[in-house]
């Protein structure tokens, strides 16, 4: 398993993910991730596309992984990486079931996502983690790595491998139908408008 | 005529675009503090907690408080009695960019064609607004404007019969669309009336106005009161986790319109209000 609850109740996950590690997130749990992540956006999900189309291999192995959406600040000499924070998952939405369907087991970004992403995680076990949009200076503090795995020609959205220990996250929608987003907010909706 | 050289003008613009993304203005780091007092939702104050966190590292570190550094919008108030030497005001301001952009670590988020999507590398071009006023002092009021809120952002064309009802439950409804992607608590500038164009500026415009300050118009100020009252009792909060604390603040600015008209334009931005200004 490598999914364990720490003593302050925060699950600490760890890559690369099985479908059990999976199973036991629900929306809601509060993680803290660590090992190797891979960040892709709006550019590098438009070149994958393409390839998983043909049945052609991927620049990354995408079995067990989880996908940050983010494309960092550049880094300030000495310094691993920029500011780092997540950006708007429902744009990547058009490409997140085919790549479940390869194995990706997570991916991490901000914001409502489609049925059929909801859908997705739940026929190939999936999970999607929600980092605090905006918060990419603190963010930058729990990678430890960064390095360019393809696709370099797209500057801030090349394909990178992060290194991250302990990257606090939250699951917004767990693989059983469970969404964050819901569960919240309908506590403090006083008002339909 | 007084004289301003362009290099002063890029001088100035690169340091607004490296202070803006390095720290946030003291008026939201009021808000944060404002709203850690109101918000009922754990979820909510620790984002909140965390996010004024982010500021301080940004800050003393001189990173930016947001990986998106933002599309460089600029305001300038150009006094009528300034005569621009050395060089176009334009090539200046964006040549301020380039440089603040480059030297400063912050993201080139910008492609030169919405169409082939090529990154220009430097983040120019900015979106530049001039306005030509009495006096011989140039003022600049430069916003890095993030995408993810930026994209949220509405306008409709609204019937004299809708009136204000309409208007107002247009801007709720902006709130609840934008959500969790652009990244509550939010700040809206609302433009109404003018034209097409004419309430979509005016609706960035409002955003520069100080944080948790009064509308100089009463009627305006009544009617921000309550419809930030009304998007806070969405439920969104900070994040969209639920909780009280959805927008910071709405600011309108309206102008005459045509007898069939009423335009009404919501710019949607996010915690990330990066937004500094100078006078030359
Ligand atoms: S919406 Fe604002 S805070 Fe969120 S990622 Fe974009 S610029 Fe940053």
């Amino acid at each position: 398993m490598s999914v364990s609850t720490g003593a302050d109740g925060i699950k600490d996950v760890v890559t690369p993910l099985s479908d059990a590690d999976v199973t036991s997130l629900k929306a809601g749990d509060r993680v803290r991730i660590s090992g190797v992540i891979y960040t892709a956006r709006d550019a590098a999900h438009g070149r994958l596309l393409p390839l998983i189309e043909k049945g052609e291999p991927l620049p990354i192995d995408v079995k067990g992984q989880i996908i940050y959406y983010t494309g960092p600040s550049p880094a300030r000499p000495g310094s691993v990486i920029g500011s780092v924070g997540p950006t708007t998952a429902s744009r990547m939405d058009k490409f997140t079931p085919a790549l479940l369907a390869l194995g990706l087991k997570g991916t991490i970004g901000k914001g409502y996502r489609g049925q059929p992403v909801k859908e997705a995680l739940r026929q190939h076990t999936g999970v999607y983690f929600g980092a605090i949009g905006g918060a990419g200076a603190v963010l930058s503090e729990f990678v430890k790595s960064a390095t360019v795995v393809a696709y370099e020609d797209l500057g801030t959205e090349a394909i990178r491998r992060l290194e991250v220990d302990g990257f606090p996250a939250i699951v917004l929608y767990d693989c059983h139908g469970g969404d964050l987003y819901q569960d919240g907010q309908k506590v403090y909706a006083r008002e339909d408008g | 005529m007084r004289e301003v050289h362009v290099s002063a003008i890029a001088d100035a613009v690169k340091k607004l675009c490296m202070d803006a993304n390095w720290s946030l203005e003291p008026d939201m780091l009021r808000a944060f503090d404002r709203a850690l007092g109101t918000e009922r939702s754990a979820a909510g104050k620790q984002v909140l907690t965390i996010l004024k966190q982010n500021a301080e590292m940004a800050r003393t570190r001189r990173i930016p408080y947001c990986q998106d550094t933002g599309m460089v919008i600029c305001f300038v108030e150009l006094g009528q009695d300034v005569h621009v030497t050395g060089g176009a005001l334009y090539d200046a301001i964006n040549e301020g960019v380039r440089h603040g952009y480059q030297e400063g670590y912050l993201r080139a988020s910008i492609v030169r064609s919405p169409f082939d999507r090529v990154n220009t590398g430097d983040n120019t071009p900015a979106v530049i607004h001039v306005d030509v006023v009495p006096g011989a002092t140039l003022k600049i009021m430069l916003m890095a404007k993030g995408g993810g809120c930026e994209n949220r952002s509405k306008y409709t064309m609204l019937t004299p019969a809708a009136g204000l009802p309409g208007v107002k439950d247009f801007v709720v409804e902006c709130v609840k669309t934008a959500g969790p992607d652009a990244c509550p608590p939010l700040i809206l500038g609302v433009g109404v009336g003018g034209t097409f164009e004419k309430a979509a500026i005016l609706s960035k415009k409002a955003l520069f106005r100080e944080l948790g300050s009064p509308n100089p118009d009463s009627t305006l100020d009544a009617l921000e009161r309550e419809l930030l009252a009304r998007a806070n009792r969405l439920g969104i909060g900070p994040q969209g986790y639920g909780g009280d604390t959805t927008s910071f603040g709405i600011h309108i600015l309206s102008y005459p319109c045509h007898i069939t008209s009423l335009p009404v334009a919501v710019t949607i931005e996010c915690h990330a209000h990066r937004h500094k200004e100078v006078t030359l």
